[in-house]
């Protein structure tokens, strides 16, 4: 991947407090880090639509997930070079709260992308996946995979305390059958069935160490729940190395083009695919029409969560790797 | 030429009975944790940080830091499975290259310390930045899947009796046997003790000091290579996120290893129980079903403990 020249120039501009052409209404976005292959993917969604409406992009991110003096920063910064739409994906979903009311007061609208702020409504509008639905969906192929066998499942979850982490959680456990707590919570719901859990930070060398711990403590783990697929590389790691990639079953969330490709190997047996490009998409195309009609955009919008297996079973919809492939996010 | 210094007894002891407390305190708690499998099983865990925690203690010896050890070791990952799966390259030849970018990285640390006399820590902040930079550059922030085989030996296990021992960890085990040798027995490893106590005194004995640094800087990145090469062979992947938490993992358990930050005192295989009491605390807890936060808690306090230690001892000392 070359550097993007275009943002690299819109940044120079918009540090130079240098307004664009009031014919191209300016959008900017500020995504969690720029490393992660799901707003890099992102990114290229909201420039592929900013350079078909004519709008000027400008892109920001924060240092490392959780960094929330950078969005705060690139907000200061983008407002000083005319955007009049600020798309984000909040680091931290209450610190950000005031800088985006500073902003709001100045006639800029935001949108989050993919995760809300806290409260929900300091955004003008939501676009993202609903994490729950998506966990829910692999709970119920889980179940139905399992077909009533004894179950010992791990979990290998986010961090503590992050609501993304909890509803993905809490709703693989309801999809399961098991009693869970609702989307609005923030704490893990436990069960009996769950033999062991560990933070995987959604990070592949975390995820097989605590995958490696978990099978010491209960070598007959044959469920794995995984917050994302690196997590989810991470674990079949640990099974390959203990002799048990074939008797567990592993399912993801995400749908990133490695993950789908994992899925096709037989890796994970399935996972709900999210679509980053279509977030940024309707951002941008939201930014275009505030622009020219001054007419902003409200609520929640879902969009979508598709189930993703090779091998599907009856009573749960699902897509194969194929659709999969086509619409994933990342480098394929 | 002076002997290297013998510690005081305490600080060669804290690690290892702060370890030895650890382990009877898990074993009480969880009938899977005492086991050569277990322990097997935390060795491999605590592989990479061990690695790249040998690098660290050479430079902590001559009263330095390495901010970036971490960073270098990422990058030395991505130079490597990069270079074999995207260009092409013999896989040997790729982890050469690997092995020589993280030691340019120790040459150019070592330069700016030694010959503009810059702060170490100043410098491998710097360092830090730069590394991260160009590893998310040239990987395009992705992860290189497909390795070739002579990439993930070192990820491969072998059995022992009832346990499966992961060649990596052995390597590990081998580098720091090594290294102990290496510091206690040979001229160079004396002079790295020399340099760290009074480099003026060293100078003055006609003891190249400058070529000591450059060398400790140098060999410490061959280490974080070594890291590399050894850390991708564990997750299978090049990984451009790698790293971050290990840049201060390996200076905690460097410190928790007892050696002193003031330089010239120190146990290279200190720094190897301290990698191990942290992969104890991680691995026992989540044996307990406890969760793993508590091991980062443990650790600030243990670190406390260490540097309190070394403090006290030295000023008993004088």
């Amino acid at each position: 991947m070359k550097l993007k020249h275009t943002t690299v120039f819109a940044a120079l501009l918009a540090g130079a407090g240098l307004a664009f052409a009031a014919d191209a209404p300016v959008i900017g976005l500020i995504t969690k880090t720029d490393t992660n292959p799901y707003f890099v993917t992102m990114k290229k969604g909201a420039e592929a639509q900013a350079a078909k409406l004519g709008a000027k992009l400008l892109t920001a991110a924060g240092r490392i997930d959780g960094d929330n003096a950078g969005q705060v920063t690139a907000i200061e910064n983008m407002v000083a070079a005319g955007a009049k739409t600020i798309l984000i994906t909040p680091s931290d979903a209450k610190a950000i709260v005031p800088s985006i009311q500073k902003a709001q007061a100045q006639g800029v609208m935001f949108i989050a992308l993919d995760s809300p702020t806290d409260p929900v409504s300091a955004a003008n509008a939501l676009f993202a996946t609903n994490n729950y639905t998506a966990g829910e969906l692999i709970g119920q192929y889980a179940k139905a995979a399992m077909a009533g066998k004894p179950v010992k499942i791990a979990m290998l979850d986010l961090f503590p305390g992050n609501p993304v982490g909890a509803q993905r959680h809490n709703g693989f456990m309801k999809g399961f059958g098991m009693a869970a707590a609702d989307a609005k919570s923030n704490e893990l719901s436990t069960n009996p069935a769950i033999v062991c859990s560990a933070d995987s930070y959604g990070d592949q060398a975390k995820g097989q160490t605590g995958m490696e711990n978990c099978l010491q403590k209960d070598p007959g783990i044959n469920l794995v729940y995984t917050i994302n697929e690196p997590a989810a590389a991470g674990a079949y790691q640990a099974l390959k190395a203990a002799g048990k990639e074939k008797g567990v079953l592993i399912v993801s969330i995400d749908g990133g083009c490695k993950g789908v490709e994992n899925v096709k190997a037989g890796v994970i047996a399935a996972t709900s695919q999210q679509y980053p490009l279509k977030m940024a998409a309707m951002g941008v195309e939201a930014g275009v029409t505030y622009a020219k009609t001054g007419k902003k955009v409200q609520g929640y919008t879902d969009t979508g969560v598709t189930l993703i297996t090779d091998k599907p079973l009856a009573g749960v919809s699902s897509r194969d790797t194929k659709y999969g492939s086509d619409m994933c996010w990342g480098n394929k | 030429m002076t002997k290297t210094s013998r510690l005081p007894p305490v600080a060669t002891l804290g690690p290892l009975i702060a370890l030895l407390l650890a382990v009877i305190f898990f074993a009480t708690q969880s009938g899977r944790f005492l086991s050569v499998q277990n322990f097997s099983l935390i060795l491999q865990q605590v592989m990479v940080v061990g690695l790249i925690a040998i690098g660290q203690t050479l430079i902590i010896l001559t009263a330095g830091i390495d901010l970036a050890c971490g960073a270098v070791m990422a990058l030395g990952g991505i130079v490597m499975t990069k270079l074999a799966v995207n260009s092409g390259m013999n896989a040997y030849l790729a982890i050469v290259c690997g092995l020589l970018v993280t030691m340019a990285f120790g040459l150019v640390n070592g330069l700016l310390v030694t010959r503009i006399k810059l702060p170490p820590f100043i410098v491998t902040l710097g360092t830090l930045n730069i590394a991260y930079a160009i590893t998310q550059l040239y990987s395009g922030a992705q992860t290189i899947t497909g390795l070739p085989p002579a990439m993930t030996f070192f990820g491969n296990t072998f059995r022992l009796g009832h346990a499966e021992v992961n060649y990596g960890a052995v390597l590990m085990l081998v580098l720091y046997l090594f290294m102990w040798w290496g510091l206690r027995e040979t001229q160079p490893g004396r002079h790295v003790y020399a340099v760290g106590n009074n480099p003026e005194a060293t100078r003055l004995t006609g003891i190249a000091t400058d070529r000591v640094l450059l060398g400790v800087y140098v060999t410490a990145g061959l280490f974080y290579g070594i890291a590399s090469l050894v850390s991708v062979a564990r997750t299978g992947v090049g990984d451009p996120n790698a790293g971050q938490s290990e840049n201060l993992d390996a200076i905690t358990a460097v410190v928790l290893g007892g050696t002193s930050l003031f330089g010239g005192r120190g146990m290279i295989v200190g720094s190897l129980l301290g990698a191990v009491i942290v992969g104890v605390f991680r691995n026992g807890l989540t044996l307990m079903g406890v969760a793993s936060v508590y091991q980062v808690l443990i650790t600030g306090i243990l670190v406390i403990l260490a540097v309190t230690t070394d403090q006290l001892s030295r000023k008993g000392a004088r």
